[in-house]
């Protein structure tokens, strides 16, 4: 219910006389002043990895260096490569940050550390392409102020950014990394039609959110559909689903027109460089492919429409996100390679939800849609594997079962798609991060837990081992040591 | 269940007529609760009720047998938190059933939810076809919100469907509760205040009646209403997450000499012995280790094993606090004790939490919660182990009668299982 509870919240938020007219305009830069403030290295990462054709491309560079790591192997253990069949009693190499070696037995260096996996399993990392933590950041009881989710001013926050609000000390981190979580994507809520900018975060204590973030993941955009947008600004507008639309609409149209004065600038250099607005910079990229769309959205009819939206614009939608009515036009979504990030089991807590069903999952893993299991919730985040359980449950009783080979994909490699980083994680295979996890058992069972995890080849958390478990400077002093689940 | 739901509008036209049958399920792995497990035991019921369980179990000729070899069996749930019937669609307040009158000024101790009961609701349906076949329901809001119920998943009107109430009064304790928010300490001045002038209220009646008597805390209902806390005869339910607030509760209880059960308790766990020594029991989940509020810095997984292991009579609830576990899913209170389990709670006690102990917790017991003659026959037939994942509760049957009635979303899930949808009934079919 906690959901419901942010929701009123921002409900009252934005009904409580805000009427601030569109943001200031950011001041004007020029091309060479901001480019001569880039690196050389992160332009190039910029330009090949899903930085922005912008004057600043990468303003809030990634500072993350991978952790200290050694040669390791786990022996012995079942794993699920979410690329292949499942590997009985195999072996998987971790060395220099990479997956090095995996198969039915590996060559280990001799100082390479064996871990014997009897009994166990091993996943890639877990990815969340649906998160708030650190945004929204815990303890937040009232006068608490860590809620930075939602920038419920205006119904089009294109111009926002949530990194801006991740603290990274929020004790919600470590617990999702306890539940085997190596990448999440830290979005802005779903108060506005247009949220702002997402950001892809690897789940690593650090100072700062710079030293999180995923070296070189593209962003993505929140938009959001239905209940809403329309009951927070109902006092101003948009109040109805026709107004949601009219809204995304306009915001396109000058988008399109923005990325015209830009690209024709960007051609010639002639003359002063149009003025920078951080929104439409924001949308203008997503039409150049270089942001990917998130959208939140329940209805069938409502997906249907933005997909609508989405072709008169020239844009993707990367991923619907609940989509609890993802099940009604599987179809539609295959066609569009739109993949569905959603729940195992949550509805009927509003309107818009009320359709829900547990097999949405395998009637869209079925259809042959990219299928997601996603959290929006801290909770559930810790525990994506139970919840893909419980879809996969749900499969076998109405005749479209799931294997665990197709059901570990859903929190894997087809969120790592999602976000762009199909790459580089989400799948045990040579040459990719080693971002892995052992279980103490098969990690569709109720009583199996994540018992080590591995970020680019780097021990984060082990739950055996107290020195191998992150508490952020909050946690110090006022969370018991022995609280958090990690033991 | 699949199979069987498309034919389910035929069936619940036979579900009176298998009232009255002779059931036996044979061949199980039994687990009584009240007992040992049985392996190949037998469970046999008539009219409603459990009329034997064991190895040897003679069955009447004429009864019906439903072979369960290789199966487990196990009472219906009991879910101790849930607003099932009281709420229909969360976000809809027409529908929302669960609200205290007078919560704006914090004491609502005469409001009965259970009156507003909907024996229609759309979330019953879930509940049952997952083996859940008793509820808790309880009010929200306010310092005092009201009275707890328990309700018994029959289908029925809603007094088919009150097994038991009142069960409780529902109190909460913490920061900012009360009239206009405040501190710790004023909200449990204002409790004390309340239940003095329930005292004073008690011995002088006939004065508040003729206007003889200084204004009191509460209203003249409510006043009554607690009057049956006080003199014992229903405990008080309070909710309290934070050691120092739940060791409060506990000197409340004392001083006026009510019984307790405790709600929530995130941080019980740290004043376990002392819940143990005061014979508290509590309701509580093993989902949830965030820190989400100052009262809730020490809340972990261990939770429920820590005090189990104490000696506490610990009713697994849902609290993972994002997935509607009080409503829409009900049903998932059998993976919080699984998830119990894997925090340090033995299996056994694990299945007690979300059967037996709740019904006695709330004075059930002699009717559901374990599988006995003379208990309701509520029975669930397993696929497997009860708190896992892929386990599929193949029959359930509630007082006898086998839950045949297809959920709102087995019907979404028959119409679009092929695309475009089956928005007509299938061929064949009347």
């Amino acid at each position: 219910m906690r959901h419901i509870a942010i929701a009123l919240a921002v409900g009252l938020a934005g009904c409580a006389g805000q009427t601030s007219a569109a943001p200031a305009p950011a001041p004007v830069t020029t091309s060479a002043t901001s480019r001569s403030q880039t690196s050389d290295s992160t332009a190039r990462i910029a330009a090949s990895e899903g930085g922005v054709s912008v004057p600043n491309d990468n303003p809030f560079p990634s500072t993350y260096k991978p952790f200290p790591s050694r040669p390791t192997v786990i022996r012995n253990v079942t794993i699920l490569t979410a690329a292949g069949p499942t590997i009985r009693n195999g072996s998987v190499l971790l060395r220099d940050g990479r997956i090095a070696a995996v198969g039915a037995s590996v060559g280990a260096p001799a100082d390479a550390v064996v871990i014997d996996g009897t009994g166990k399993y091993v996943t890639p990392g877990i990815i969340d392409t649906h998160s708030h933590i650190g945004a929204g950041g815990v303890p937040d009881d009232n006068g608490t102020q860590t809620n930075d989710v939602n920038e419920a001013t205006n119904p089009v926050t294109a111009n926002v950014w949530v990194e801006h609000s991740v603290w990274p000390q929020d004790p919600q981190f470590p617990r999702s990394l306890a539940g085997g979580v190596t990448t999440l994507q830290v979005l802005p809520g779903s108060a506005n039609l247009i949220g702002g900018r997402s950001v892809v975060l690897k789940v690593v204590p650090s100072r700062t959110v710079q030293g999180m973030k995923f070296p070189g993941a593209k962003y993505g955009l929140k938009m959001a559909c239905g209940e809403n947008p329309k009951r927070v600004y109902r006092a101003r507008g948009p109040s109805t689903r026709m107004g949601n639309v009219a809204g995304y609409r306009a915001a396109w149209i000058q988008a399109e027109a923005y990325k015209r004065r830009w690209d024709k600038w960007n051609a010639t250099h002639q003359g002063d460089p149009p003025a920078r607005d951080l929104g439409l910079e924001t949308l203008a990229e997503v039409l150049r492919g270089n942001i990917l769309v998130h959208n939140h959205c329940y209805r069938a009819d409502e997906m249907a429409q933005m997909i609508d939206i989405a072709h008169e614009f020239g844009y993707q939608i990367r991923s619907f996100h609940h989509g609890v009515e993802a099940y009604k036009i599987a179809d539609l979504l295959a066609r569009d390679s739109i993949a569905a990030s959603v729940w195992a089991d949550w509805g009927a807590f509003k309107m818009e939800a009320a359709d829900a069903v547990r097999g949405n999952m395998a009637m869209l893993d079925h259809a042959g849609v990219r299928t997601i299991m996603h959290s929006d919730d801290a909770s559930g985040e810790q525990r994506l594997n139970q919840e893909a359980a419980k879809a996969m449950a749900e499969g076998s009783r109405i005749g479209l079962p799931v294997s665990e080979d197709e059901a570990v994909k859903w929190m894997t490699i087809n969120p790592a798609w999602a976000l762009g980083l199909q790459d580089r994680i989400g799948s045990i295979e040579v040459g990719k991060n080693a971002d892995v996890v052992l279980w103490s058992g098969d990690p569709f069972s109720v009583y199996s837990r994540a018992e080590k995890v591995w970020i680019d080849g780097a021990m984060m958390f082990d739950r055996l081992d107290p020195a191998h478990q992150w508490r952020t400077d909050f946690e110090l002093g006022f969370v018991p040591a022995n609280n958090g689940g990690t033991k | 269940m699949r199979a069987r739901s498309l034919a389910a509008a035929a069936l619940v036209l036979c579900a009176t007529a298998t009232q009255a049958q002779t059931i036996a399920i044979t061949g199980g792995k039994v687990y009584p609760v009240s007992g040992p497990v049985i392996e190949g035991g037998t469970v046999l019921f008539r009219d409603g009720k459990i009329v034997a369980v064991g190895r040897d179990v003679a069955v009447p000729a004429g009864a019906q047998r439903i072979d369960a070899t290789g199966k487990v069996v196990t009472p219906g749930l009991v879910n101790a938190a849930t607003e099932l019937g009281l709420v229909e669609i969360g976000a809809v307040s027409s529908t929302r059933e669960y609200g205290a009158p007078d919560a704006q000024n914090g004491i609502a101790a005469a409001f009965t939810p259970w009156i507003g009961l909907n024996p229609t609701s759309i979330l019953l349906a879930p509940a049952r076809e997952a083996g859940v076949t008793t509820v808790m329901v309880s009010p929200e809001g306010g310092l005092i919100s009201g009275q707890a119920g328990i309700v018994h998943l029959v289908p029925g009107t809603a007094e088919d469907m009150i097994m038991r109430s009142p069960v409780g009064m529902v109190a909460t304790l913490g920061p900012g509760r009360g009239p206009n928010g405040g501190s710790r300490a004023a909200t449990l001045l204002k409790l004390r205040e309340v239940l003095d002038d329930a005292k004073a209220y008690r011995t002088r009646r006939a004065d508040f009646e003729r206007a003889q008597i200084r204004p009191l805390a509460a209203s003249r209902l409510d006043l009554e209403a607690l009057q049956m806390v006080l003199d014992g005869r229903v405990p008080m339910i309070i909710e309290a997450d934070k050691s120092s607030d739940i060791q409060a509760a506990m000197r409340l209880a004392k001083d006026y000499g009510f019984r307790m059960i405790l709600a929530g308790g995130a941080e019980a766990w740290m004043v376990a012995d002392e819940l143990a020594a005061a014979h508290i029991p509590v309701l509580t989940g093993a989902m949830n280790n965030i820190p989400e509020t100052f009262a809730t810095l020490g809340q972990r997984q261990e939770n429920a094993g820590l005090l189990n292991k104490a000696g506490v009579k610990v009713s697994v609830i849902g609290n993972a606090g994002g997935g509607d576990e009080d409503a829409f899913n009900v049903r998932n209170v059998r993976f919080e004790a699984g998830n119990a389990v894997a925090y340090g709670m033995d299996w056994d006690s694990a299945l007690r939490s979300i059967t037996l102990t709740p019904a006695e917790t709330f004075g059930v017991a002699d009717r559901v919660g374990s599988l006995a003659p003379g208990r309701s026959a509520d029975v669930v037939i397993w696929s497997g182990d009860p708190l896992e994942f892929a386990t599929q509760p193949e029959r359930v049957f509630i007082a006898g009668r086998e839950v045949t009635q297809p959920s709102r979303q087995d019907l979404l899930e028959d119409r679009y299982k092929t695309l475009p949808p089956n928005y007509r009934a299938p061929l064949g079919k009347p």
